[in-house]
């Protein structure tokens, strides 16, 4: 199956590929994974007193379309609120990537990986 | 199409493999075009789908993932084409730990040793998980299938991991 130019691009060049320290506290990390293919998904937001998040950084193991969807995730969230990040859906990751209809999965479990990190966040600080 | 009453055996996650690969050539014989030959159209095209329902189940019958997805699918949970994300945290850390010890290995001055580690860790969990699968199936309730959905979630993790590692050994013998 031919990847579009966007995903070999993030693909080759991930973006914010990493791990912030554990034990700060304004870290809060998302995990998520798909059992149909064995993607495992980290993505890790770092958000500052305003609550915006200043930085992100994601580990993925999968194909070619997680990596790409979880390294476009992490560009679009800096500089967002929590709450403008968590309106990120998974068909505007699809449609930038050009993701073909069998890997629309990628894009939903990189949705559902900031929405997991903005949940860890609002448990952490209980709001 | 209940895989378990095609192949008369019980419906259950402990099958007899032996049995079953008999029943699959007795049932393939029965079945096999040849004995159609001078039978109606009608009858040699029911010949035909019914051979292909024989494989069809057999194919899902020998594997424990597959007969476990289809006993629980038989008992109305779907699981097979579901896209949701799993999201136990801490059994995804533990894989995305294993995945690293993964991609430790190509690097590794004794990359052997890292993959008899990994072997050790994903068989001894596989063992764990299949032998929970086992018995929250046989209980035959609506909660313990809940579980053996996950379980079998789980499983699909380590299975691939697995597959990840012999491509890994695959690379270092090229």
């Amino acid at each position: 199956m031919a990847y579009s130019e966007k995903v070999i691009d993030h693909y080759e060049n991930p973006r914010n590929v990493g791990a912030f320290a554990k034990d700060d506290p304004t870290v809060a990390t998302g995990m998520v994974g798909a059992p149909a293919c064995g993607d495992v998904m980290k993505l890790q937001i770092k958000v500052n007193e305003q609550g915006i998040i200043e930085d992100a950084k994601f580990k993925t193991y999968g194909c070619g379309s997680a990596i790409a969807s979880s390294s476009l995730v992490t560009e679009w969230v800096k500089g967002k609120s929590l709450d403008e990040a968590a309106q990120i859906k998974n068909t505007d990751i699809a449609q930038e990537l050009a993701l073909p209809p069998v890997k629309i999965h990628c894009s939903i479990l990189a949705e559902d990986a900031i929405k997991a990190a903005i949940a860890d966040y609002k448990t952490r600080h209980g709001s | 199409m209940n895989y378990f009453q095609l192949f008369q055996v019980p419906a259950q996650f402990d099958l007899d493999l032996t049995e079953l690969g008999t029943r699959y050539l007795e049932l393939q014989r029965n079945f096999h075009p040849d004995n159609f030959a001078a039978a109606s159209e009608r009858d040699r095209l029911l010949a035909v789908q019914q051979a292909a329902n024989i494989n069809d189940a057999y194919h899902s019958l020998k594997q424990p993932l597959l007969r476990a997805e289809h006993l629980l699918a038989l008992r109305g949970v779907k699981i097979s084409h579901e896209q949701r994300s799993f999201t136990d945290t801490s059994f995804l850390m533990q894989q995305m730990e294993l995945r690293e010890l993964l991609a430790d290995i190509l690097h590794s001055t004794d990359p052997y040793a890292l993959i008899d580690e990994a072997e050790q860790q994903i068989q001894q969990q596989k063992k764990l998980l299949l032998k929970q699968l086992a018995s929250a199936l046989d209980a035959n309730q609506p909660e313990q299938d809940l579980l053996a959905a996950d379980i079998i979630r789980k499983l699909k993790f380590f299975f691939k991991l697995q597959h990840e590692l012999e491509l890994i050994e695959q690379q270092l013998q090229d």
